[in-house]
């Protein structure tokens, strides 16, 4: 055996990664071929017939809407985020870093809860906006709200570190070539961080299509107007439709794992791109 | 004409300029030159438009430019890290200035290909046009940066540390090249370095900068020979400071002085090497380090020896 510079013998790194494999089998690998089997118990045919109902229809439909709404939301508020942050220095500045990362500390639970005493029936805006027959809280504004702030650290996360290592060297050579801002930022910075924004992007639409608690507490799970694929894959489980339920779930595993493939596709491009920086 | 009138500039809490002063003719090529944090960078910058003063006025030709932005005042900026952007093909980077022109003012796309193979054959770089800048060594895309600032014709180009990161023998090529450059063209450059060699040589006149303040302005020769502060002396060339007679600070170049057979100044010899038509003796000379240099016809003086000095020139502050 060669020298290395890290010592562990062959005993260790053996343990090391059957430890490692036995966990991802058991957490990961088990329960997505137990979604797929379960999901597809009554063959293709039990699959499509549990997933071509009018309320799985409206579930996917709703969660496509949703993902459609705060996915391009959180790609501006994330770029300007990140600008602001990155590019300019002003009061405040480390306090904003400090709440980008919010929705990763607090419970999606209490997210949810947050929107549901600013706009609830009894909440802060309760009244005005019974009195102007808006509807928010158990109806799309409300899952719309609570997704778009369950998932709006995704893009500024990627792009902060990203922008800051960058520096705005590009875009002054840039605007002292005479480039207006909007031309700055359409033809040197969003060239410059383009896969690390396309990467928080499919981060941030994985978790908006498949958030379960925030989405829970406002959306008052009415079929066919306010469920989301997640609670619809809750409400046929609760109703002992495992089949439904977990041809549903199969759908969620299936964007989770095309969700895998393109990260892996992206990091490749993107270390490709890193490596040849300069 | 450039003048820059009693600039002044604050970081927070850290005074980067106080109440600087310069005029810069055309055709001048000016460096300014000091040590990190001495505000050079930060004056360069206000210069372009990049950074905005707190209080004074910078005027080109007369004309107060001093709320103007750097789109606004036609002057190319080379930065230090060349700053090209990735993306684009040698050409399209050249080409960026041109093509961001209003529809009215920009040239046709056949024109612009023209003016960049132009360019291009001017920092000789023909026929790298649709290379990527990953694929260039440091000197080349040091100068595809400074064909890309010369695209939109500026009267005035800034350069800040342009050889900084290059090797030492690029780096001169470079110098002599830019040099040229800059007469041929026409131009009024202003570059800044912390390098006090390539300020003297390229430069028809030096700003030396210390801690905000402009400490001396003057051709090299004047800046070499003739140091206004102590700051100057002991930060441009090499100095030996002595304690004065009567108080301060005698000064002296290492090659400034003369051996004496009596009087003078005893100095005991640590160590002697050969730089090229001296020795250079360090030693040391009361409680002070010095560094003198001997003829390299006499024999190398020998270390644990005491040599008697006396300096030919030298200046009291």
């Amino acid at each position: 055996m060669t020298m290395r510079a890290t010592t562990e013998g062959f005993a260790t790194r053996l343990v090391l990664i059957t430890v490692a494999m036995l966990f991802l089998g058991f957490f990961l690998l088990l329960p997505l071929v137990a979604v797929f089997s379960e999901a597809l118990k009554q063959g293709i045919g039990g699959f499509i017939e549990h997933v071509d109902t009018p309320d799985a229809w409206a579930a996917i439909r709703l969660t496509l809407l949703i993902a459609a709404i705060s996915v391009p939301l959180n790609i501006v508020f994330g770029i300007a985020a990140s600008w602001a942050i990155t590019k300019f220095s002003f009061p405040g500045k480390s306090l904003l870093i400090t709440l980008i990362d919010l929705p990763f500390s607090v419970s999606p639970v209490v997210s949810g809860l947050i929107f549901v005493l600013l706009f609830g029936a009894n909440g802060l805006f309760g009244a005005w906006l019974a009195e102007h027959d808006l509807k928010i809280i158990f109806a799309v504004p409300g899952i719309v709200l609570a997704t778009v702030f369950i998932t709006f650290p995704f893009v500024a996360r990627e792009l902060i570190p990203l922008m800051m290592e960058q520096g705005k060297d590009d875009e002054e050579a840039a605007l002292s070539l005479g480039a207006s801002g909007w031309q700055t930022f359409w033809h040197v910075t969003l060239p410059n961080i383009r896969w690390g924004l396309l990467y928080g992007v499919l981060l941030c639409n994985a978790r908006a299509m498949g958030e379960f608690g925030a989405v829970s507490v406002v959306s008052g799970h009415i079929r066919g107007e306010t469920n989301t694929m997640p609670l619809h894959v809750e409400i046929l489980y609760n109703e002992y439709d495992f089949v439904g339920a977990f041809a549903v779930a199969s759908l969620l595993a299936c964007l989770a794992l095309v969700t895998l493939v393109a990260k892996s596709v992206l990091e490749w491009r993107f270390d490709l791109h890193g490596g040849a920086k300069h | 004409m450039i003048r820059v009138q009693n600039i002044t500039k604050r970081f927070g809490d850290y005074a980067a300029l106080h109440g600087i002063d310069l005029e810069i003719q055309d055709g001048e090529f000016i460096a300014l030159l000091g040590p990190s944090g001495s505000g050079k960078t930060t004056l360069l910058r206000i210069i372009a438009g990049l950074e905005f003063q707190d209080s004074g006025e910078v005027f080109f030709n007369g004309e107060d430019v001093s709320q103007r932005k750097v789109a606004d005042r036609q002057v190319g900026f080379v930065f230090q890290q060349y700053a090209l952007f990735r993306h684009m093909t040698v050409a399209e980077n050249v080409a960026f200035g041109l093509s961001v022109k209003s529809r009215r003012e920009r040239p046709s796309k056949a024109e612009i290909r023209a003016r960049a193979d132009e360019l291009l054959r001017l920092v000789q770089l023909e026929g790298l046009g649709k290379r990527y800048p990953g694929q260039l060594s440091g000197g080349q895309r040091q100068r595809v940066a400074l064909a890309r600032a010369l695209a939109i014709e500026p009267k005035l180009l800034l350069l800040d540390e342009p050889f900084g990161a290059l090797d030492a023998k690029v780096r001169k090529d470079l110098r002599r090249w830019l040099r040229d450059l800059h007469k041929q063209m026409g131009l009024t450059s202003i570059f800044v370095t912390h390098d006090q060699e390539e300020a003297l040589e390229l430069a028809d006149r030096v700003v030396v900068m210390d801690h905000g303040r402009i400490e001396q302005i003057g051709r090299p020769e004047e800046i070499y020979m003739d140091p206004a502060t102590p700051f100057v002396s002991h930060f441009v060339g090499e100095t030996n400071r002595l304690a004065g007679p009567s108080g301060g600070e005698i000064h002296f170049r290492p090659h400034d002085v003369e051996l004496v057979a009596e009087g003078g100044q005893a100095v005991l010899v640590d160590n002697v090497f050969r730089k090229g038509g001296f020795w250079r003796v360090e030693g040391v000379a009361g409680d002070a380090l010095v560094e003198i240099d001997v003829d390299a016809a006499l024999p190398a003086p020998a270390v644990g020896e005491t040599l008697r000095f006396a300096p030919t020139r030298q200046r009291q502050f």
